[in-house]
C-alpha cells in the first residue's frame, strides 16, 4: 500500500527557553505560532483551523482563537493530557484530508516551572468540585510519580525487568540531550546536578522519589511550549521546508479496571491501529519519539506499540539500539526527551516537533536518512486513567 | 502512619457516586457494587454499571481480604499531610470479591522490602474522627 500524502507538518517551532519568568503561556503560544508559520512560509491569516487544549489560563478554544486573532473554520480542543497533541495532529490530518481545513495550527504553552507547580510530588490539591476520582484517590497520598511507580513495580514483578534495564532509557535520552544545545541549557537553567552523559549506575544511584522510580527516571518540570502547522498537500507544495507527511494515527484510552493488567497501556490498542492506518510496521521505524514522563512510560510504549513482545522491553532497551548512532532499532527521543530536554507538563507537541526535525534532517542527533517516525504520546496517569495516541510521520 | 492526620485529604461531598461508600465506612463496612443486569463487579462506586450501562446496581459488603496487586513507596511528597510521614506505601489491592481499590499498606517496618506484589493483606481501618468517615487501609494478613 502506498503511503498517504494528504496532510503534512510544514511548520514547527519549539520555544527555546525552559525557564521563562515573566512570560505567560498565552504569549508562548503566540510567539511559537508566529515562528512556526514563518518556518512554513505561511501567513498568520492562512490559518483556518485551531488546535489547542484550551486548558492553560482557562480560556478554552474560543479564547485562544480570539487571543491569537484568528477566525478559524474549525476548532478542536481535545484535552486528554500530554498526548493531546498526537490526538490533535491525527484529527487535523483527517480534517484536512476531508477538505474541511487547509492550514491547522497546534499550539502549546506552559509556565509550570515558574509557577512552582509540584506536578510530580504535590499530591491532591483539594481544589475544585468533588469527583469520584478525587474521593477514591486523594486520601491515600498518591503522588503522580507514585502512580507511575506502581506500574514499574508491577512490570518488575511480572516480567523480571530490572532497575538497570529501565536505566538504559534515561541513559539514551541524556546521550541525545547532550547534543542538543537547548536541552543542555534547559538542564543548566533547571540546576540539574551533573549536566553530562550518564550511566545506568548513575540512574540507579540517584535518589528514590517513589520506589521503584529514581530521580533520573523522572522528567523535568520546565516552562515551555511550541507550535506545529499542518497543511494540505496543495498548501505544502508551496511551503518553505520539505513536508513531513502524517501517514497514520491511532488513539485509545485505558483506566484502572478490576482485574486489569496495569503493565499494558492504551498503546496496545492505539499503536497497532496507527501502524495499520499508515501501512507500515514497527521494524521500519527510524525514529521513536515516545513520551518519557518516566522510564516506565517508554517501556510500555515500546512494548505496546510492538517494537518487542510484551515483557521483553528490558532486554530490548539494554541492547544499546536506542541511541541515534546505533543500528538495529529506532532512535529514541533524539531531542533529549522529557527526561533531559523539555517537559512543561504536557510533552506531546515536542514528540511531533522532533519527529519533524528528524525527517527534515534538522535534528541535533540526526539519524542518517531518517524516513519514518512515530510520535507516541501518553497523557493522564499511566497507572490509572490515561490516553495513548500515536502519529506516524514520513519523509518523501 | 498516624491514625488521625487532620490534614490528610478527605473525600468531599456532595458527590453522590461515592457518598454511600464513604457513609458505610462510619460503620467500618467496606462496600462495593455489583450490576443487577450483567453481574459485573463495579468499583469505584457509580450510579450506573460501566460494563453494560444498567442503572440497577446492588451494594455488597466485602470481607476485606485480598492481595497487593502493585505498590509504590513514596519517599518525597510535598503535600502537608504526607511530607513528614517518612516512606509510605501506596497500593492497588485486589479484594477477593473481585474489585481493585487504591489504598495504603500499613504496619510494615520497611515498605520497600516488606511488601510484595501478590502478598495477602487484610483491612485496617483508620478513623478520621468521631462520627467521621474511616479510611480503609490494609496490613499484612
Ligand atoms: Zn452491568
Amino acid at each position: 500500500m502506498s503511503q498517504r500524502r494528504e496532510a503534512a507538518i510544514v511548520g514547527i517551532h519549539e520555544y527555546p527557553l525552559r525557564v521563562a519568568p515573566g512570560v505567560s503561556s498565552l504569549q508562548i503560544k503566540a510567539a511559537s505560532a508566529a515562528k512556526a508559520l514563518s518556518d512554513a512560509g505561511l501567513n498568520w491569516q492562512d490559518v483556518d483551523a485551531v488546535y489547542d487544549t484550551g486548558t492553560h489560563q482557562n480560556i478554552g478554544g474560543l479564547g485562544i482563537s480570539e487571543y491569537l486573532g484568528l477566525k478559524p473554520d474549525l476548532i478542536d480542543t481535545t484535552s486528554v493530557g500530554g498526548s493531546s497533541y498526537e490526538f490533535q495532529a491525527n484529527h487535523a490530518a483527517t480534517m484536512i484530508a476531508s477538505g474541511k481545513a487547509n492550514v491547522a495550527l497546534l499550539t502549546y504553552g506552559s509556565t509550570a516551572h515558574s509557577d512552582r507547580r509540584a506536578i510530580g510530588t504535590g499530591g491532591a490539591t483539594g481544589q475544585g468540585s468533588p469527583t469520584p476520582f478525587n474521593n477514591m484517590e486523594d486520601p491515600w497520598g498518591m503522588t503522580l510519580i507514585s502512580n507511575y511507580g506502581m506500574v514499574k513495580a508491577r512490570h518488575m514483578h511480572q516480567y523480571g525487568t530490572t532497575d538497570e534495564q529501565f536505566a538504559n532509557i534515561s541513559v539514551a535520552t541524556r546521550y541525545h540531550a547532550m547534543r542538543n544545545p537547548e536541552a543542555v541549557k534547559a538542564m543548566t537553567d533547571l540546576e540539574f546536578v551533573g549536566v553530562n552523559e550518564i550511566t545506568t549506575q548513575d540512574v540507579m544511584d540517584s535518589r528514590l522519589i517513589a520506589w521503584p522510580l529514581h530521580l533520573l527516571e523522572c522528567c523535568m518540570v520546565s516552562d515551555g511550549g511550541g507550535a506545529v502547522v499542518i497543511a494540505s498537500k496543495e498548501v505544502a507544495a508551496n511551503c518553505t521546508k520539505k513536508p513531513v507527511w502524517i501517514i497514520g494515527g491511532g488513539e485509545a484510552t485505558k483506566y484502572r479496571e478490576n482485574g486489569g493488567d496495569i503493565t499494558v497501556s492504551a498503546g496496545a490498542q492505539s499503536g497497532p491501529r496507527a501502524f495499520a492506518d499508515a501501512g507500515v510496521t514497527p521494524d521500519e521505524i527510524d525514529i521513536l519519539m515516545a513520551y518519557d514522563s518516566f522510564s516506565i512510560t517508554v517501556m510500555c510504549m515500546i512494548e505496546d506499540l510492538g517494537f518487542c513482545s510484551k515483557g521483553e522491553g528490558g532486554d530490548y532497551v539494554s541492547s544499546g539500539i536506542l541511541k541515534f548512532d546505533q543500528s538495529g532499532g529506532p532512535a529514541l527521543n533524539t531531542d533529549g526527551g522529557g527526561l533531559s530536554s523539555n517537559h512543561p507538563g504536557e510533552r506531546g507537541i515536542f514528540l511531533l516537533l522532533e519527529s519533524a526535525r528528524q525527517l527534515r534532517g534538522e535534528s541535533t542527533a540526526q539519524v542518517n536518512d531518517a524516513k519514518l517516525a512515530v510520535a507516541v504520546g501518553n497523557g493522564g496517569q499511566l497507572g490509572s486513567r490515561h490516553s495513548t495516541s500515536a502519529t506516524i510521520l514520513a519523509a518523501d | 502512619m498516624t491514625q488521625n492526620s487532620p490534614l490528610r485529604p478527605q473525600p468531599r461531598f456532595p458527590e453522590p457516586d461515592t457518598e454511600p461508600f464513604w457513609e458505610a465506612t462510619k460503620n467500618r463496612e467496606l462496600k462495593y457494587q455489583t450490576c443487577n443486569s450483567c453481574s459485573e463487579v463495579i468499583f469505584y462506586p457509580r450510579a450506573h454499571c460501566p460494563s453494560c450501562g444498567s442503572l440497577e446496581t446492588s451494594w455488597n459488603t466485602s470481607k476485606g481480604d485480598g492481595a497487593v496487586y502493585t505498590y509504590s513507596v513514596i519517599l518525597q511528597s510535598r503535600h502537608p499531610a504526607f511530607k513528614d510521614l517518612g516512606p509510605y506505601a501506596l497500593a492497588y489491592v485486589d479484594l477477593d470479591e473481585g474489585f481493585r481499590i487504591m489504598s495504603n499498606i500499613v504496619n510494615v517496618a520497611d515498605p520497600v522490602n516488606d511488601i510484595s506484589c501478590g502478598m495477602r493483606v487484610k483491612l485496617n481501618w483508620h478513623d478520621q474522627g468521631e462520627g467521621e468517615i474511616a479510611l480503609p487501609m490494609f496490613e499484612p494478613a
